[in-house]
């Protein structure tokens, strides 16, 4: 038996930032000081804590450390894992505040975890994702032998209805009643697809699911063939996600070798295969039809519904399609019963939903909160507030589909229906948080341009609309809007949400609307006054030397790639607005805080 | 995979690997061992390995078996303490491996201190 196990996080994050190195140099290390009997170095998923990577955690005493490079290995090694002691300055600061030895604070104690509730993510960071047995000893693939064993399909439906779950992708569709409209549907052949082209810029949720936790979507996926009567289902996975690619398949394959996915699973006659499909990174395919298409062979568009995949679908086949997320909720949803997974979160909205936390924010990662919880909540204790004592402004929900929360509106607690009703949407879950340097209409320009970029083009409300939102927008960041721009723009928006054929379009004039909806004046600020209040578009702004401040150094005109400054030494410079780029770095450079943007 | 009861063989047998990674809040017993050069000299690890592999074979729960550094008292190295949580430390001194399967035994599965292998016994 091993006495201490390190646990590394292999998730995206930290492994872009070293962690396999970290790993490799940890084994090395281990074995030069004879301890590899002794310690098992476990890679896991994602811990949550992206912000603070690489991260490491040696058990059994729980020690949390933070921002760990190679060169530390030794150290540990020798410190943590043969002496005993802990290596203080790679502590997470939290931890390191109590000081004593005796007193760290276990992980789940700490601020960023504590109000967190995990149901998807309860075995990311926990588990070895490429190891089958451990996800079994967290009661893995209990809930399929329940399923197949004790359950008819018919009661597995059940308790997914009545445990309220709704589709974690965005839409917020109630899963029993999508797993009940396949299972009606009688036919020789059905499928099970599983949505993982997560798409929005700023989301990483289902990836880290992938990553940390592959087996349990090889498990629910195979609950819901039983539940639907189908035999063979598909993961959509984009191939930008190539650990979550590699880890998925793995999973595959020690199911089939364990006998739990493949021909009679647990004798019970049940057959069911699974498939990975790799994404080229369209945004589109997220869309469930333009996805299914893309499975096919085709090119990935959407096409009108109905009919709904349920009736025809994949090839034709009555088909269920989930998002990863709402597929890592079902085999604890069986273990634990409808009503468990209904007591957590509101009335209407169930259980938990999991963020990806970006932008301005402390704690930029991973959270999954009970439905409910407000937005201050997360930002401000989860997240750690906004960095540099800035102020909140908003957080952009749901992506380029999403709208924003005003700080005005940060104790709405959020479920699919509050957020609905003051025009936001839950979206996958991405969460950008925005401060006082965030221009609203740079950020409804910069979601159009994705959206521009990723139309497919089939239908022309978004093709053409997009294209023309954009346009308008530009012209309001560059000064030379008029306030009937803005009616054109709502006016515009509210066309392509009616007219467009799939969720794209439907949703792409929602960053606007939003904006446009509780930051109105500084749309009219750009229109009006000419300014951009947050300092952010170019060209509604200038860079001058405050005369009274300039000290003549010089710093400036030398930095100026542009050569836009003049001025002797010991002399007052001069910017030359005309030759002037606004790059900003005279403003980085100046000591004396003399140039000021305006 | 058949029945249930192979999959929760599995999963009994894998978790038992995994009881390191519990949380045991402040009721666990901890057995410390001390593994400086002192310790680890005078034969602290085959010590430290017996108590592992000891706890496992008797499934034993809530104990956590960590290392610390010098305590001071070289010459009675390896020294190991156990800590009960609202007991009173007990401290052995000049430990070897047989010795720290009858502390298993004795103190951790009956509670009952071995106290010929204490430093107070030894000291005496």
């Amino acid at each position: 038996m091993y006495r201490s196990h390190v646990l590394v996080c292999g998730g995206t994050g930290c492994t872009s930032s070293n962690s396999l190195q970290i790993i490799e140099a940890m084994e090395k290390e281990i074995k030069r000081q004879g301890l590899e009997e002794e310690v098992k170095v476990v890679r896991t998923g994602c811990f949550g804590l992206c912000a603070l990577g690489p991260i490491m955690v040696i058990y059994p005493e729980g020690s949390f450390y933070s921002h760990v490079t190679v060169a530390d290995v030794p150290e540990i090694v020798e410190e943590h894992l043969l002496k005993g002691r802990l290596v203080k300055r790679l502590l997470y600061d939290e931890n390191a505040e109590s000081g004593e030895v005796e007193k760290i604070k276990s992980l789940r104690e700490t601020d960023f975890y504590k109000k967190q509730l995990r149901v998807a993510l309860r075995n990311c960071g926990v588990i070895d994702p490429e190891n089958i047995e451990e996800y079994i000893a967290m009661d893995g693939y209990m809930a399929l032998a329940k399923c197949l064993k004790e359950l008819k399909p018919e009661d597995v439906i059940k308790i997914v209805m009545d445990s309220g779950l709704r589709g974690r992708g965005g839409g917020g569709f109630p899963t029993g009643k999508k797993w009940s409209f396949t299972a009606a549907n009688a036919a020789d052949q059905k499928y099970v697809v599983c949505n993982a082209d997560e798409g929005d810029p700023g989301a990483f949720m289902d990836r880290s699911v992938l990553e940390g936790d592959p087996h349990c979507i090889v498990e629910a996926m195979t609950i819901c063939g039983y539940a639907t009567g189908a035999s063979e289902g598909y993961i959509y996975v984009r191939a930008e996600y190539p650990i979550a690619v590699k880890r998925l398949q793995k999973a595959i394959e020690q199911a089939h070798e364990y006998g739990l996915l493949g021909e009679n699973i647990f004798d019970s006659g049940f057959n069911f295969d699974l498939h990975v499909r790799l994404g080229a990174g369209a945004f589109v395919c997220g869309e469930e039809t333009a996805l299914m298409t893309s499975i096919e062979g085709n090119r990935g568009e959407p096409r009108p519904r109905p009919p709904y995949p349920a009736i025809k679908g994949l090839f034709g086949k009555p088909t269920t399609e989930n998002n990863v997320e709402t597929f890592a909720n079902i085999p604890q949803i069986i273990l634990k019963g409808a009503d468990w997974f209904a007591s957590m979160g509101t009335e209407k909205s169930k259980g938990t939903k999991v963020f990806a936390l970006g932008g301005k924010i402390n704690n930029t990662g991973l959270v999954e909160i009970p439905m409910g919880t407000t937005l201050r909540e997360i930002v401000e204790e989860i997240g750690g507030g906004v960095p540099n004592g800035k102020k909140f402004k908003a957080a952009q929900t749901g992506g380029p589909s999403g709208g924003c929360i005003p700080a005005s509106l940060m104790d709405t607690p959020i479920d699919y229906d509050n957020l609905t009703a003051i025009g936001c949407m839950m979206g996958s879950g991405g969460l950008i948080v925005m401060d006082e340097d965030n221009c609203m209409v740079d950020i409804a320009k910069f979601f159009l341009n994705f959206t521009v970029d990723e139309s497919c083009g089939k239908c022309t409300p978004c093709r053409v609309g997009t294209k023309r939102l954009l346009e308008l927008l530009d012209k309001i960041t560059n000064g030379k809007g008029t306030m009937e721009d803005l009616d054109k723009l709502e006016d515009l928006c509210h066309y392509i949400k009616e007219n467009a054929l799939c969720g794209l379009g439907q949703t792409a004039p929602n960053p606007v609307l939003a904006t446009l909806k509780f930051f109105r004046e500084e749309y009219e600020a750009h229109i009006k006054e000419k300014k951009c209040p947050a300092g952010v578009c170019k060209a509604l702004m200038t860079y001058s030397i405050d005369p009274d401040k300039c000290r003549g150094c010089t710093a400036c005109a030398r930095k100026c790639p542009a050569g836009a400054i003049s001025g002797n030494v010991k002399e007052v410079h001069k910017i030359d607005t005309t030759v002037c780029i606004k790059c900003g770095v005279c403003m980085e450079t100046c000591k004396f805080g003399a140039v000021v943007k305006k | 995979m058949k029945t249930i009861e192979e999959l929760m063989a599995i999963r009994d047998k894998a978790k038992e690997k995994m009881t390191v990674r519990e949380d045991t809040g402040d009721n666990a017993i901890r057995v410390v061992v001390g593994m400086a050069t002192c310790g680890i000299a005078a034969g602290a690890r085959p010590v430290l390995s017996a108590f592992v592999n000891e706890i496992e074979k008797r499934h034993l729960k809530g104990v956590t078996v960590s290392q610390t550094g010098c305590i001071g008292m070289c010459q009675y190295e390896p020294i190991v303490e156990v800590l009960e949580p609202g007991k009173e430390k007990v401290t052995y001194v000049k430990m070897t491996a047989e010795k720290a399967v009858r502390v298993v035994n004795d103190h951790l599965v009956n509670g009952n201190p071995i106290m010929e292998f204490t430093i107070g016994a030894v000291t005496k």
